[in-house]
Order: structure tokens, then sequence, then C-alpha cells
């Protein structure tokens, strides 16, 4: 019974000891080598973290990615100096892009990735390269006008993330349905449990430019938010999101923009949109 | 912001382990009746009833909990039509009960059926003896004497029920671990001091619920 006790104590003391390492080590290491623009220029690699569960954006097929996003990283890579076989994808969700750049496990994340103050104090963000807004995805036949007209419907969208925040704090009458993916609400939204799914409106037109939803559904195309998509780098690499923000400039205007934007979300059908240079962040 | 100085978050918080007492509470019950029943079934004369026990037990035991919960959702609510309430956290509760029950009560059965063969079978043998039928020994007899046999094991099982509990929030109820998703997604630079309140809470709770079993289990056993 002692001899248990001793050996409980001592487990504790080296979890409670686990944990605290786990906290402390994200200052150190990151002095030489730090930004992505060293980094590219001497290991011709670099690691990008993106979405693999969003069509025309970030979707994974067996081992290639492909979309919108991945196309905006080849270019962030080519300007960097990075060969297309030097880029590394890592999948990230929404609730680990900071801890991702944090810790270094990725150097870049393009994953339709809102500028907003509090992310702001963690990374530094290059773009935007596109302005997104919330919109609702519906049924071809469905009444449904805009958030307005959502009281008493069922909406669905992923949990914890912003748009399914927005519902609940500014459209209260709407009955908000939770999972885990996009991909989820589209199976429900297409089982008629639910009445609109509701993200960024790009997310959502490449779920309706899906070959097996072909024609299904549509997008009521009344965005009811501005969320401006950046680029993440580490919050000290500056000289980076500098750099990035250069790429940006020099893409939209030798045509390579447009050309990422036809190959990918331009298939369903929307125009490439304009990128706004003076929009571009101040990197700090 | 800090995320501990905003009430909102407070509130997600406390709602996310309302859920999850809710659940708990709720599938402890329906595992308790369930597993009993399935127990009895095990034990039963009858080869159907004891052919069904034993299909639920390989089955539930062995199939992920995710998949249950994702079943109860698509399956029985999506495509079979079961809506068992208008209020969508409702149903979602009520479908993620239904699964947790449905999975819980397949330990419980057989931790059970495992205290039945602590009691000495010279009792069923005295019960048959004076007249008892298979159901009196069962109830009067045999399932006491268990009972008081099980509490330890019964224990971790509704340890691991409260905490399986989170995986409800895959068909978007609102439980602990979505609470926490939520935070993190908004409150990015402080992921670690969030995971230590969500983790030290189920911890705090649940290691003196562990201790009570094992006191509970210590004074009912059936000294032999």
């Amino acid at each position: 019974m002692r001899i248990n006790r001793m050996t409980a104590v001592a487990g504790a003391f080296a979890l409670v000891m686990a944990a605290a390492a786990c906290g402390g080590d994200d200052s150190g290491s990151d002095t030489a080598a730090s930004g992505i623009v060293g980094k590219a220029g001497s290991d011709k690699k670099l690691v990008f973290g993106v979405k693999a569960d969003q069509p025309g954006l970030g979707l994974q097929t067996g081992s290639t990615y492909t979309g919108f996003d991945i196309e905006i990283a080849k270019i962030i890579a080519k300007g960097l100096g990075v060969p297309e076989s030097g880029i590394e994808y890592k999948t990230t969700v929404s609730s680990n892009r900071e801890p991702f750049i944090q810790q270094g496990q990725v150097d870049v994340v393009v994953a339709t990735y809102t500028i907003n103050d509090e992310r702001k104090k963690v990374v530094n963000f290059g773009g935007p390269y596109y302005v997104a807004g919330q919109d609702l995805l519906v049924p071809v036949n469905s009444t449904i006008t805009g958030p307005e007209s959502l009281a008493g419907k069922k909406v669905c969208s992923v949990s914890g993330s912003t748009p399914a925040k927005r519902i609940q704090t500014e459209y209260k009458d709407a009955k908000l349905q939770q999972f885990d993916s996009y991909s989820k609400c589209v199976t429900a939204l297409a089982g008629g449990q639910v009445d609109a799914v509701t993200t960024d409106d790009i997310i959502l037109a490449g779920y309706a430019a899906q070959d097996q939803y072909a024609g299904k559904f549509k997008v009521v195309g009344k965005p009811f938010s501005s969320e401006p998509y950046g680029i993440g780098v580490k919050k000290e690499d500056s000289e980076g999101c500098n750099k990035i923000n250069e790429i940006l400039k020099a893409a939209a205007a030798d045509g390579s923009y447009k050309a990422a934007w036809d190959n990918t979300l331009g298939k369903s059908g929307k125009p490439a949109p304009e990128l706004d240079v003076t929009k571009l962040t101040n990197c700090s | 912001m800090d995320v501990f100085s905003d009430p909102t978050n407070f509130d997600v918080y406390v709602t996310g382990f309302l859920w999850i007492l809710k659940l708990t509470a709720a599938g402890t019950v329906g595992a308790l009746i369930l597993g009993v029943l399935l127990a009895a079934m095990r034990v039963s004369p009858v080869p159907v009833l004891r052919g069904f026990g034993t299909t639920w037990v390989n089955t539930f035991r062995n199939t992920p909990l995710t998949l249950i919960i994702f079943f109860c959702y698509f399956g029985l609510f999506s495509t079979l039509g079961v809506k068992l309430s208008d209020d969508i956290d409702r149903n979602n509760y009520w479908l993620g009960v239904i699964g947790l029950s449905v999975y819980t009560a397949a330990f419980v059965c057989e931790a059970i059926r495992s205290g039945i063969n602590t009691v000495p079978p010279g009792q069923a043998e005295a019960a048959r003896a004076i007249g008892m039928s298979f159901f009196q020994t069962l109830t009067i007899i045999v399932l006491p004497q268990a009972a008081r046999a099980v509490i330890a094991p019964l224990g971790s099982i509704f340890i691991a029920l409260a905490k399986n509990s989170t995986i409800v929030g895959t068909i978007g109820l609102a439980e602990s671990s979505n609470a926490m998703k939520e935070l993190i997604n908004a409150n990015g630079d402080q992921v670690i001091a969030i995971f230590l309140v969500f983790a030290g809470t189920f911890a705090a709770v649940l290691i003196p619920t562990g201790y009570a079993f094992g006191w509970l289990a210590n004074r009912m056993a059936v000294k032999r």
C-alpha cells in the first residue's frame, strides 16, 4: 500500500512537470533562422498549413491538395524561391492554426484564415488575398433570402467557428445545429435535416460546385460579414509578412492571382475578384 | 483581453459541463437498466435471450463510440426519422443518451455477469431447492450479492461514461469539448490555459468519484 502511494505521487509529479514543460518551450530556439525568408533561402523547403476538407479552397484527395488556397500557397512559395517539390502541405483545422504556427510545425498558414485582432496578438498576417463574407447555402427552391429570414429555421455550421458564433449572438431566432465539419452540414442539408448551411461565401460556393451536389444548392449571395483572409506566419516574422505582401502585389500585377482563381473557384462561375493591394496589412 | 475575465466565456464553460452532467446522469440510468437486463438474459436458461445478450455485447462493445453516436444522428434521426424533440439541442441530447446507454450497457452487462460468477453456486442451488423460480433466484438471491461485488468496476465504467459524453459533441451538442474548441478558436494565444481548465474540471470531479466508489465497494463487499 505504501509503495503504491509513493508511485502515485511520483506519477502525478511527473505529469505536472510534463505539463509545465509543454507550456514553457515556445520562446527558445527561434532566434537564429526564424523567418520564412531565411528558411526558404537556406533549405528551399517550406511547410504550409492548409485546410483539407474544403472543396475549391483546400481539398485533400489521396496525397494531393487542390484549391484556391493551395494555388496561393504555390504563388508564395515561388516568390520566396521555393520549388514546387519543396512545398510540404500539412492539414490544419480552425482551432490548431495558431498553435501550429507558434510551435513551428508549419511555416505559413493559408487556410481560410480570417484576420482579426485576437489572432493578430499571436501571429503575423500577410494579405488579405481575398475578402470573404458569411453567407448561406440553401436548396435551390428554398424561400430563405438572407439572414433576416432565418427565424425558426435550422442553420448548420461548424462548432466553435466564427460563423456559428455570429448566428448565436446576432440571429438568435435561428436554430443552430453544429457539427465538427462542413461536410456533415452539407450532408444534413442534402437530407433535409437543416434548412441552411452558413459560413464564408467562397467555402459555400466550393460545396455548391461539387459534382454530387450540382444543381441542388445555391448560395444566397447576401454576405453579412467581412472576413479578410490572411496568410499567417510567426508573430516575430515581420520580414516574412512584408515579403508575402510584395509577392501578392506582384501576383496581382502579372495575372497569376487571376489564374489561381480561374483554375479553382472560378469554375463555379464566379468571376475573379480584384486583389486590392492598398488594403494589405501593415506588418508589425 | 484575457480569456478568463470575459463573463460570456464562463457561460460557455458552464453550459458545456452542464450538458456533460445531464448526459452522464441519463446515460448512467439508461446503461444500468439495459445492462442489468442484458446480464439477466446472458445467464438465463433461454437460448434466444442468451444469444441476443451475447450479440449485443459483442456488437456494441467492439464498435467505436464515435460511430455509434454518429449513427444515432445520421442513421436513426436523418434516415429513419426518429425525432425525439423539436428543439435541436434536446434532440441531439437524447440521441446522444441513446448512443451512450447502448454502448455503456455492454460493459455494465459484462461487469454484472462477472459479479454473478462471484456468488457461490450453492446460493442458487439452495434457492432452487426451496422452490424459487429462475426470476426469483436471480432478483432475490443472486443479483443483490453480485451487485455488491461489482461496485468498483461499475465505478470505472461510469467514470468512463462521463468522459465519453464529450463525444456527443460530434453531433453538435454544445458540451464541454465543443465549448473548449470554441474558446480556443477565439483565443488562440491561450490554448494551454484553456485546455488545463477543462481537463482539470474533469479530474477535479472524477478523481473524488473514483475514491467514493472505492470506499463504497469496501463497505458493501460481501466478506467471505
